[in-house]
């Protein structure tokens, strides 16, 4: 479980300050994975920061809190302020790039154990680690190895391995698979739908791509402009999205036996700079009337478990307006 | 790459520089509007006080051309230079303490040189890194911006300057070490030693001083640019030490450009060695370079000359093979 | 414009305007010896007092900063052309020609410049001038700043206004002249600041034990005369002490500019 307290979370620039992540007041249950979408900086990374705890400068918080529902070693309840205690032993990360973000000049095994804290003996664990990775299909002498030596897929596999030796109760990955061909990517991801069902901790997997969000994830966080626009089973997001720009998202996919451009969503967000009143998508919503403009939408509880900020939620851009206007009133 | 073909392109490149710094050593003074056996010659009848007679003279010039390897074309000398570079490290005679050869005498200063250069480029370059280290990896504390102006101040001091000012303040001013090195030939027991470790300290210091600069600047601006790397990031958000992270993330990283930076400057700090033995009458290659050149030893200048490039060329080659000692992308295939 | 750069610039323009309009304000030649009466200590006639020699070392130091700025610079300016040409074209045109020239650069850059130097100054002693001096400093000071053009060079050869331009019918020249040459301009600044700092620094060391043109007054060739009349032991101190905080100075000068420069252009760069 991780409960998030109306997070509002500012860069500090030479420009003065500026929230990457505006009011975000939800509760993610435990044991599901679950994918955050949206467009470059909507504030899905400085969401990830946030959870994990990694809040230095410039990043701050400037209100609200997160609550991970478990309690350290001396019983009191963790929050972003002491998890950074429990990095890699109960929550942990996947990065970006695996060639990036390993050390080129040190072997992968004592990557794998600089940040034990020296409780247990580097040669028990070392050997826990070969029995893992050979669970993993990674053969042994990766430990060996330095990280030019593995394949793409090998780094990204011992990077999972990494993240997940400690069965820690929540695992933030951050576009895991972006740099991977597809035939990888998939396997990666499978291996991380694996490890989740065995292991049962809580995912937050963040990617642009829809199709990836589609295939693993048990729930969906839609953000736009620093806000949470959506948030739902994945099921029902993806069947029956309740944002207009959940359903652009969504429309951006191809699906077999289609020929038609997908262009994506037309338009760009706005700068988080100005002064930001009413929807922040009005801009770019067909269905935008002067009430979105002026009225920002709260986040809602529409559907059972299914959550929108928008005046128009269900509506279909594609119908006029009187119409689903009618069938959100009925 | 692999190790086979990195070495053997590190020997390709030391063999290219040999070639290249034995050329232009025997082209360059060739195209001088000079001539060795002239200044001689000259320097004798000042020495005499008389004329030599023109058959005297003529005589001379030939044993002369003949000891400086200057008979014959262009292109017969510089195949027979070639040939007692490589094959017979021989230089002839010197002049100044004939028919003493000239290798001897410089196998005899050699060593001095070796012993001040290798210890004060070691200190300097392990010294230099660790405080550039903390120079660049606490940037925004302000302690960091003194250690970055003291390498600021010392990097362009010349070496000369430095010496200068060193012999001004700790010999001159407040007599602690030596004016000059005084270092006598003895069975090296501990009084011996001791000696030669106070009377070498100030040259020993200024090349250390003179190092520090370029180290400290290059590993700050390394240890700065490093830190923003991924995997230093992913690092800290593993958990790890701040301690651990800034040894064996940043600064073994960093650590690599600063191997190939020193095999590339080595030329330079030889240079400013050489200069700094002169002026401390240290008994190594640039005390006696000096000595030769006053005396017009010509002989015992080329020889010594010629070293020093094998020496460089030598030194910068055997940096490149520890090279991968610090690099496993190059050991590991 | 960041602190360093003006800093240095600031401590340049002192040397600088100094040195080079200070001596049309007087009509003796400081190097003349027995002009003044010897050692005759710091006062307004003579700001920095006499030597042993009867020279006014103010004045001598005026003329060593002009005559070491001066050759410092000319060199500069030659090296800094013969090294942008190298470079770019070794960047440019690529292939065998860039392989040998860049071996012929590591080689030189490798290769131990005073030993050398100071076999040529014995030989020509007592017909040393400026002219064979810088030609062989040329000689040894191109490689340096080759390698930094090159390299960026290099990069801008695969650019795609580059490339664009080669498409569109443009020769090599003008694709130098007009579409690198600005990219380069940066690094041709700072190489030569470095290579008057190189120039200035070998002539001085040159001078110091005297195989330089040692009458003439330069940083160096002060020094040489200061160490071998023994104005350490007997004096005038500010004989010795002068030049080598004018030496330090103008050094930290030429070295904050060069380095402040080139973090303003990496920050402009980085930004556009």
């Amino acid at each position: 479980m991780i409960r998030l307290n109306n997070i509002v979370a500012e860069y500090t620039t030479r420009r003065g300050r500026v929230k990457a992540v505006d009011q975000v007041d939800l509760e993610i249950p435990g044991g599901v994975i679950v994918g955050v979408a949206g467009e470059s900086g909507c504030g899905k990374s400085t969401l990830m920061k946030v959870i994990y705890g990694d809040i230095t400068s410039p990043l701050s918080l400037a209100s609200g809190s997160v609550e991970y529902g478990f309690e350290d070693e001396r019983g009191r309840p963790v929050d972003h302020r002491t998890i950074r205690r429990q990095w890699f032993r109960r929550i942990s990360y996947i990065p970006q790039s695996s060639m990036s973000s390993l050390n080129p000049v040190v072997r992968i095994r004592d990557q794998f154990t600089d940040f034990l804290d020296g409780s247990r003996k580097r040669a028990d664990v070392l050997a826990e680690v070969r029995t893992y990775l050979r669970q993993l299909g990674l053969p042994p002498e990766v430990l060996d190895s330095y990280p030019h030596q593995l394949s793409g897929g090998m780094r990204q596999r011992v990077m999972v391995a990494m993240a997940t030796f400690f069965r820690p109760d929540i695992i933030l990955a951050d576009e895991p698979t972006t740099a991977l061909d597809v035939v990888v990517q998939k396997s990666i991801l499978l291996l991380l739908m694996d490890l989740q069902e065995q292991m049962r901790n809580t995912i937050i997997l963040v990617s642009h791509d829809m199709g990836v969000h589609y295939q693993i994830t048990h729930k969906m966080l839609i953000m736009y402009a620093a806000k949470v626009v959506e948030y739902g089973d994945s099921a029902d997001v993806f069947e029956r999205p309740l944002h207009p720009y959940t359903r652009m998202l969504i429309d951006s996919l191809p699906s077999i036996g289609d020929d038609q451009i997908h262009e994506g969503v037309p338009g760009r967000p706005p700068s988080l700079w100005d002064d930001l009143r009413g929807c922040r998508f009005a801009a770019r919503c067909p269905l935008a009337t002067d009430l979105c403009r002026s009225t920002e939408p709260p986040l809602e509880e529409h559907r059972p478990g299914h959550y929108t900020a928008c005046h128009f939620a269900g509506a279909d851009p594609e119908q006029p307006k009187t119409a689903t206007l009618a069938r959100g009133a009925g | 790459m692999g190790l086979v073909q990195y070495v053997l392109q590190r020997l390709v490149a030391y063999l290219v520089v040999l070639f290249v710094g034995i050329t232009v050593t025997f082209f360059l003074p060739r195209v001088m509007p000079s001539d060795p056996i002239d200044n001689y010659i000259a320097q004798l009848q000042n020495q005499a006080g008389q004329t030599l007679s023109p058959q005297a003279a003529q005589e001379i010039r030939a044993s002369l051309a003949e000891l400086y390897g200057l008979q014959g074309n262009l292109a017969s000398q510089y195949v027979g230079y070639l040939k007692r570079v490589f094959l017979g490290f021989d230089f002839g005679p010197s002049f100044s303490a004939f028919p003493r050869p000239v290798s001897e005498i410089i196998l005899a200063a050699l060593p001095w040189t070796i012993g001040l250069l290798v210890t004060t480029t070691l200190l300097a370059w392990i010294i230099g890194n660790l405080i550039g280290l903390l120079a660049g990896y606490f940037h925004n504390r302000r302690s960091a911006t003194v250690l970055e102006v003291i390498g600021v101040v010392l990097f362009p001091i010349p070496y000369y300057i430095l010496a200068i000012s060193l012999i001004l303040l700790l010999a001159y001013t407040w007599q602690i070490f030596p004016l000059t090195t005084t270092i006598r030939p003895g069975v090296m027991t501990l009084d011996q030693i001791g000696s030669i470790l106070y009377n070498s300290a100030l040259p020993a210091l200024t090349l250390v001083l003179a190092g520090f600069g370029w180290n400290i600047l290059s590993m700050k601006s390394l240890a700065y640019s490093t830190k923003e790397e991924p995997y230093v990031t992913f690092a800290r958000l593993k958990g790890v030490r701040e301690g651990s992270i800034m040894t064996r993330y940043v600064f073994r990283n960093a650590l690599l450009p600063q191997v190939t930076g020193l095999a590339l400057s080595i030329g330079t700090i030889f240079s400013g060695a050489l200069l700094t033995e002169m002026l401390f009458s240290y008994p190594g290659l640039g005390l006696m370079m000096r000595t030769a050149a006053g005396a017009g030893d010509y002989n015992l200048l080329y020889g010594t000359m010629t070293i020093s490039i094998v020496a460089v060329a030598t030194a910068a080659f055997v940096i490149d093979l520890v090279y991968p000692l610090f690099d496993p992308r190059i050991r590991f295939r | 414009m960041n602190l360093r750069l003006k800093l240095g610039l600031a401590i340049l323009a002192v040397f600088v305007v100094g040195s080079f309009t200070l001596p049309f304000f007087t009509s003796i030649d400081p190097s003349v010896q027995g002009t003044y009466p010897k050692g005759l200590p710091m006062s307004w006639q003579h700001p920095l007092g006499t030597n042993s020699q009867g020279q006014d070392i103010f004045w001598l130091l005026v003329f060593a900063v002009r005559n070491s700025l001066g050759l410092g610079i000319v060199v500069g300016i030659v090296i800094t052309i013969i090294a942008t040409l190298v470079g770019l074209s070794a960047g440019y045109i690529g292939g065998w020609y860039e392989r040998v020239v860049l071996m012929v650069m590591d080689s030189f850059i490798a290769i131990p410049v005073f030993p050398i130097l100071i076999v040529l100054g014995t030989l020509v002693r007592g017909q040393t001038s400026f002219v064979i001096l810088g030609a062989v400093l040329v000689v040894f000071g191109w490689a340096w700043g080759s390698r930094t053009i090159r390299s960026m060079a290099l990069s801008l050869r695969e650019r795609e206004f580059v490339s664009m331009a080669r498409f569109s019918g443009s020769s090599g020249l003008r694709i130098i002249t007009r579409e690198i040459f600005p990219y380069v301009y940066a690094y041709m600044v700072v190489g030569f600041i470095n290579t008057v700092l190189f120039v200035i620094n070998t002539e001085a060391g040159l001078a110091v034990i005297g195989l330089s043109k040692v009458e003439v007054p330069t940083l160096g060739s002060i020094v040489f005369w200061a160490l071998n009349y023994n104005a350490m032991l007997v004096g005038p101190l500010s004989w010795i002490v002068a030049p080598t905080v004018a030496t330090v100075l103008l050094f930290l000068g030429l070295f904050l500019t060069s380095t402040g420069y080139n973090d303003m252009y990496a920050v402009r760069r980085g930004r556009a």
